[in-house]
């Protein structure tokens, strides 16, 4: 007992210390705003050492910054308890919006919008919003499949820039392609991606490995190297790290990457990225939020309202009239004359695909739902923002199939 | 004639009156506090009140937050407690990491297999809490009896049990993962909360804390005056004796062993059911491992260890808020929470030694 007498007064005496700072904190600059500022909470899988929540990070900083809301920045928060916990926290302390960015992250948002349904919680690349009905729970993402076709219009034109200048032949153009799961948003990327190559370069193929994370900088270093040493004269990413750039700035190999430019790490090498700007989305849902307006259950940027964007082309690595055909491209995807899944431009097994049910409405065993050929288009991110697109289409080899 | 003195020496103590030792730790603790605050006046230019300020913040600045602390707090006691009374046995059990994910595995396999065939939630709950608790039982009796009949060591044998649970785990949520390909499990049983700990008055972690108060006090008198505990404490001073005595250490060893165990299990079966409702690779967090300080710590005493645990999961939770508020990274939280254990732990040896400083420096 006497112990604990003892442990007690120490703890006092560390309290003690704590409340004194409490009475002398007052007269700090931090509550000299006017008025009480909104504050919106962020949370990010990895934090900036990660393109992909970079990307997310920039994007809220932007639109935070525009509408003069205070940004609640939580990074490093796992897929698991731990988000419902932060996404909580958040909405009791006074968020009005909680956003999320990665797709493991739903279910627990979707907890922390049950309980807090004063709340809007907003979540990127998630798929359950239309199923759930909650009224302060959102689905986001973008028509990122058109980013990618132009990024691949544009390794399509180096591959034969390359072809013409003997160093491989038309039928060795074979791209390799570092994928983080086996999930529809990356066959619907790595899919839009070699369509966008083989319009330009018809004779190319596909080569894909999976690392089964979505941020392994050593695997997917190591993934590209196996696809450079397979005979890949072109690799591109989905997934998070600079991994394959790195790799493919030592091969000497023309990289197309994701999320954000990685010119720094692949100077000779890097072509161009494409990647999703959050911030139109942040800024439409805040403001939303501020008002009391609804969100759109599923909202999907395109190229039109500033989401889908390519960076910087690297002038010095593309080749010679990228900038033009490029523009060409663009113009014609977002007339509407261009559709990127075109069932006339692939084929499944050796023929041409006439109707597909995809998994819309998501459940455990992946029950197809919903056609979603129509006008001889498959209609990607129409039936819901995030990718449903997983059809294993003629030219691409999986490598392998890591669930890791 | 150039001997050189040593500035000064190291010598053992005598056994200090209690206020004296408690004066040392809390010297530490103010001590560590302050480190904290210079390293973080260092790093970010921030005053070191505000600091405090936000670490208190951090802990119980919200009802939320405060709910969530003793829920933590109840969480790391309970697998301190659990491995508690190996420990008092002089029996290396670092198992408990492994031990509590064997007992969530098992309560998320009755939970996902069973979640749409067993209508009572009850009924379910039961299943779980035997299941768990087995699967903990039988990850602490193997080292044990392997230690008890054959003397392997148990501290190579429990940790690579844990490896196994862990692997197991990662097997299993592939076999479970939903959707196909996201390698995540996602939250079981969301909307028919099949399996769920039941919200006592609204408040999910209520029944979490509850349990661990009537544990704690259920496992000091075990401990302190049952007759088993004294077998543990015999044992664990001196097998020989305990031998003489009559007691078959033996079986003593294994009993135990499943007892830590078992209730390492219980505690995988809180945390998927209770606080979680999913299962990862990483849902212990390196729990079972900072158990073995907080137990040490309170020299196994389970009433101190409400205050070791508190105080780690205090510095945890005003940590993470500090990183949080001033933008830094989580390593922040990590650093802080390292500098606090290595004065708490560094004035242990302040307590069993001092330092006698020659007076060299007059003869000279």
């Amino acid at each position: 007992m006497k112990r604990f007498l003892a442990i007690m007064m120490c703890l006092v005496m560390v309290l003690a210390v704590v409340g004194c700072s409490n009475g002398a904190k007052t007269e700090t600059p931090k509550t000299d705003d006017t008025a009480k500022k909104v504050k919106v909470g962020f949370i990010c899988l990895h934090d900036e050492q990660s393109t992909y929540d970079l990307n997310f990070i920039n994007a809220a900083k932007a639109a935070c910054e525009k509408l003069g809301v205070e940004m609640v920045l939580k990074t490093g928060i796992n897929e698991d308890n731990s988000c419902y916990e932060t996404a909580a926290d958040m909405a009791a302390s006074g968020c009005i919006a909680v956003f999320a960015d990665s797709f493991g992250h739903e279910d627990y948002m979707i907890q922390a919008a049950k309980e807090f349904p004063d709340v809007q919680f907003c979540h990127s690349t998630g798929t359950k919003a239309h199923t759930e009905n909650l009224p302060n729970y959102h689905n986001a993402f973008a028509a990122i499949y058109e980013g990618r076709y132009l990024a691949g219009v544009v390794a399509g034109l180096k591959l034969n820039e390359m072809i013409e200048a003997g160093k491989f032949t038309a039928e060795e153009a074979k791209v390799g392609y570092v994928g983080a799961f086996t999930y529809a948003e990356v066959i619907s990327g790595y899919t839009s991606f070699f369509l966008g190559v083989r319009s330009v370069c018809p004779t190319a193929t596909m080569e894909v490995t999976f690392t089964g994370s979505w941020y392994d900088p050593t695997a997917e270093k190591e993934g590209a190297q196996k696809l450079i040493q397979g005979g890949c004269k072109l690799i591109s990413q989905h997934a998070d790290s600079l991994g394959a750039p790195s790799a493919c700035e030592e091969a000497g190999i023309p990289d197309v990457s994701y999320n954000g430019s990685t010119k720094e790490a692949g100077p000779n090498t890097y072509l161009i990225s494409s990647r999703i700007d959050w911030e139109p989305y942040y800024e439409y849902a805040i403001t939303a939020a501020m008002n009391g307006t609804p969100i759109d259950v599923d909202w999907t940027g395109t190229i039109a309202t500033g989401s889908v964007k390519l960076t910087e082309l690297n002038e010095g690595v593309v080749a010679a009239g990228t900038a033009e055909k490029l523009a060409e491209v663009q113009a014609a995807l977002e007339a509407g004359t261009l559709h990127v899944f075109d069932t006339a431009n692939f084929t499944v097994k050796g023929e041409k695909l006439t109707s597909y049910l995809a998994d819309v409405d998501t459940d455990d065993a992946f029950t197809p739902d919903t056609e979603v050929i129509k006008d001889g288009y498959f209609s990607e991110s129409e039936f819901r923002s995030a990718p449903y697109f997983d059809v294993q289409i003629d030219g691409i080899t999986l490598l392998d199939v890591n669930f890791g | 004639m150039k001997s050189k003195k040593a500035l000064f020496h190291i010598v053992k103590r005598d056994t200090l009156p209690w206020y004296k030792s408690w004066m040392i730790r809390g010297a530490a603790i103010l001590l560590a506090l302050v480190m904290c605050s210079l390293v973080t006046v260092m790093v970010t230019g921030l005053n070191p009140l505000d600091l405090y300020k936000t670490m208190f913040y951090g802990a119980f600045g919200t009802e939320r937050k405060t709910w969530v602390l003793f829920q933590k707090l109840a969480i790391l006691l309970g697998i301190s407690l659990a491995v508690t009374p190996a420990f008092k046995m002089r029996f290396w059990n670092i198992g408990a990491e492994g031990q509590v994910m064997a007992g969530g595995l098992a309560c998320a396999a009755i939970m996902i297999t069973l979640g749409n065939k067993v209508s009572s939630n009850g009924l379910m709950i039961l299943m779980m809490v035997v299941a768990s608790i087995v699967a903990g039982a039988v990850w602490g009796f193997l080292p044990a009896f392997f230690k008890a009949h054959w003397n392997t060591n148990e501290t190579l044998f429990t940790l690579m049990m844990n490896y196994i649970a862990i692997q197991l785990a990662a097997y299993f949520i592939i076999i479970w993962e939903v959707p196909k390909g996201s390698g995540k499990i996602g939250m079981i049983n969301q909307n028919t909360r099949m399996g769920w700990l039941p919200y006592l008055g609204g408040k999910q972690y209520a029944i979490i804390i509850i349990v661990i108060a009537i544990l704690t006090v259920l496992l000091h008198i075990y401990l302190k005056y049952s007759k088993h505990g004294y077998e543990i404490a015999v044992v664990g001073e001196s097998e020989r004796t305990a031998r003489y005595a009559g007691i078959k250490v033996e079986w003593v060893i294994i009993r135990t062993m499943i007892l830590s165990g078992a209730l390492c299990g219980f505690m995988g079966m809180l945390l998927v059911g209770g606080t979680d409702h999913t299962l990862s690779t990483d849902i212990v967090g390196g729990r079972g491992f900072t158990a073995v300080m907080v137990s040490w710590l309170a020299k196994f005493n389970p009433i101190v260890m409400v205050l070791t645990s508190f105080l780690l999961v205090f510095m945890q939770l005003g940590a993470k808020e500090v990183a949080t508020n001033f933008y830094l990274n989580e390593s922040f939280s990590e650093i802080l929470t390292g500098i606090i254990l290595f004065f708490i732990i560094g004035c242990e040896f302040f307590i069993t030694y001092k330092l006698q400083f020659s007076k060299s420096g007059k003869e000279a």
